[in-house]
């Protein structure tokens, strides 16, 4: 097979822990250099938080695996700094075809509404992300990546995490007082703790292939049920970075994964697909299966933390286990920051559990609900599939009910124990716990987007004036927010630059679009969790509810609250 | 406003005229087209009447009298089974959660 892609090798290096007899101490340990894991020390070096990263390989992983990253993940990229860069070398795309039979039955167009920075989705190869982020943290500091060292023992004490890692010059020990587990799908950390992770398992294989081929196909998403050069029930084909394609074929229940990765056999149904005048190299080929499960808790024993495909896991349709792991990440290293830097109590970190908890309940709902669409298990389901297929090519209602992958949307909190409830109403759908929405606006220095204003620490949205003047008062309370043991930095939000509020961290609105993805008349004010997800908003800015709505997004209690207020 | 009902009170004004054209929507299709035929009109009647509540009543009454957990009715649909035995957990799940 022709390689489109040679992987790097991270070389493995011994470290003095390995020559201290004793087992050396570590604020933070992750481990797994998937996305999702590089995600997280990517965000520790953000937030300053010393950390150690452990790989049991020494390479980025084989084939495209997850290739559609979603704008919510790309958000949280441009907050650790690599967005533009993954943007730029991926694909981006917004439309979908869906095919029935030999015909197309609708197309379907994800383009976002104008004025955001980012687009729905890119397809990138996973190797080129882990590659980005690796780079990243390279230019960042202060993660300490070590290569080749395997986690062989958990132990987990009132006061840390006892680690036993293995390297090729034998074993050796650590401690940290958090520990970070993104170890993957199958997890040897959830079953060295011997936590289940109940779901379901599916039965459907898929065969998954990268082509490096120079083809004209458009940079779409082609969706096939029923394809008509392939005896399964579906066929997927997406473009990613440099001419690779990636082609998804159901296969049938009884088919042998061996007997199915042989290139011949691959080839064979390619140029079933593709036509046997298209030339093409075949990269790389894998069967997967999948299932849909989850963690009873993503938190164990108040300290070890799993994220990503080690705390859940979802049928590949929708694009929602990177995706979720990535905000699994966004959601909890603020929290782990301020509560190691003793500025919030412990029980900020158990809001983690009850904020992505629901999140991946979400994620699998939608990524079985799109499973059973495609893979239809009995007479009945298929013939309601068949018959919404048929009904979509004339009658719009029945696109609605086509389920090709419900596409990963960032998780809205709406439960969250750390969002202040409004008291108000608000012509936006922005309340607390929805991710913020992105616009255009001018700063001082130029034309920017109003999302790399926010997050890494507690901002506030202030909407100004018409005339653009900020009263006294206002100015006061913004100046009390930013001077507290929690700095809030608010960002003034009006017409014009000129004399927009204190300390020059005025923004210029200048699409209109802020104030009305926002509801912004004058007055109102948003209070922004370092992850850009919304605590709190109101219609006026008075100091004691941000202050209040502050504390609870801290995880402070009430009592608590009134002994720091 | 009060939550929408579904009407079981008789409505047809020619109710053999509609169950003669029932039947014949099946004429002289094989019992897989037939199948198709039954799922485009209860996907085109449930999107005309569009309200949740009415449809989960008619899918309440629809299920009347038919399963009730037999084993035979289990084999027969198929793996529907799984996701039965999956919803069931996840259920369990979120309620110690709380």
């Amino acid at each position: 097979m022709a390689r489109a892609h040679e992987r790097p090798v991270y070389a493995y290096r011994r470290v003095a822990d390995q020559d201290t007899g004793r087992p050396v101490y570590h604020p933070v340990v992750i481990v797994g250099a998937g996305p999702v894991g590089l995600t997280a020390a990517l965000d520790c070096a953000v937030h300053g938080l010393p950390h150690v990263l452990l790989d049991a390989e020494d390479t980025v992983c084989e084939g495209s695996k997850a290739i559609c990253f979603a704008k919510r993940s790309l958000e949280i990229f441009d907050r650790l700094g690599c967005g533009e860069r993954l943007v730029s070398k991926g694909v981006v795309w917004n439309l979908g075809r869906v095919f029935f039979g030999g015909r197309q039955i609708y197309a379907f167009n994800l383009a976002p509404e104008a004025g955001h920075q980012r687009p729905a989705f890119i397809n990138l190869q996973q190797y080129y992300l882990e590659e980005c982020l690796i780079e990243r943290l390279g230019e960042l500091g202060g993660t300490d990546l070590r290569w080749r060292n395997t986690v062989t023992g958990v132990e987990p004490c009132a006061d840390g995490v006892g680690l036993t890692v293995d390297t090729p010059d034998g074993a050796y020990r650590m401690r940290c007082d958090y520990l970070i587990v993104a170890d993957g799908a199958r997890s040897p950390i959830r079953h060295l703790l011997g936590l289940p992770c109940r779901g379901q398992v599916f039965q459907d294989r898929f065969l998954i292939a990268d082509v490096v081929m120079q083809a004209d196909f458009p940079t779409e998403r082609w969706f096939w049920f029923k394809p008509p050069f392939h005896t399964g029930q579906s066929t997927l084909l997406h473009r990613q970075a440099d001419n690779v394609w990636r082609i998804d074929f159901q296969l049938d229940r009884d088919a042998d994964p061996d007997e199915e990765k042989r290139p011949e056999r691959v080839i064979a149904r390619i140029k079933a697909m593709l036509g046997e005048q298209v030339r093409f190299d075949l990269d790389w080929v894998s069967v997967y299966t999948f299932q849909c499960r989850r963690m009873e808790r993503f938190q164990h024993a108040g300290r070890i933390f799993f994220v990503g495909d080690a705390a859940h896991q979802v049928s590949p349709f929708g694009a929602r286990g990177a995706n979720g792991g990535i905000q699994d990440v966004d959601n909890l290293i603020w929290k782990l920051a301020l509560v190691m830097a003793g500025k919030a109590p412990a029980a900020l970190l158990e809001s983690y559990d009850a904020e992505r908890i629901p999140a991946a309940d979400e994620n699998i709902l939608n990524s079985t609900r799109s499973t059973e669409f495609i893979t239809p298990k009995s007479e009945a389901s298929r013939a309601f599939r068949d018959a919404t297929l048929m009904l979509a090519e004339h009658y719009p209602f029945a696109r609605r009910l086509v389920n090709s992958g419900r596409l990963s949307v960032p998780a809205m909190l709406r439960g969250s124990p750390l969002n202040t409830p409004d008291t108000e109403t608000f012509d936006s759908p922005l309340g607390p716990g929805a991710p913020c929405a992105d616009a255009p606006i001018q700063t001082a220095t130029g034309e920017d987007w109003l999302l790399r204003q926010l997050g890494n620490l507690f901002t506030g949205v202030y909407f100004a004036a018409a005339h653009g003047r900020v009263s006294a008062r206002s100015v006061e309370i913004i100046r009390t927010l930013a001077g507290g043991t929690i700095p809030v930095t608010v960002r003034v939000v009006g017409e014009r630059l000129s004399g927009k509020g204190p300390d020059g961290c005025g923004i210029v609105d200048v699409a209109g679009l802020v104030r009305r993805r926002y509801g912004g008349s004058p007055g109102t004010f948003y209070l922004i969790r370092p992850d850009q997800h919304v605590c709190a908003r109101w219609r006026q800015l008075e100091l004691e509810p941000v202050r209040h709505a502050l504390l609870r997004a801290l995880g402070q209690t009430q009592r608590h609250s009134e002994q720091i207020a | 406003m009060k939550p929408s009902r579904l009407n079981v009170e008789p409505q047809l004004a020619h109710p053999d005229d509609f169950y003669q054209a029932l039947l014949e929507l099946h004429q002289g299709l094989t019992d897989e087209e037939s199948r198709l035929a039954n799922a485009k009109l209860i996907l085109l009647l449930a999107n005309h009447i569009g309200d949740q509540a009415v449809l989960d009543e008619a899918l309440r009454i629809a299920r009347e009298g038919l399963g009730e957990g037999s084993a035979s009715a289990v084999e027969r649909s198929g793996s529907a089974v799984p996701s039965v035995i999956w919803a069931a957990p996840l259920r369990r799940v979120t309620k110690e959660r709380t």
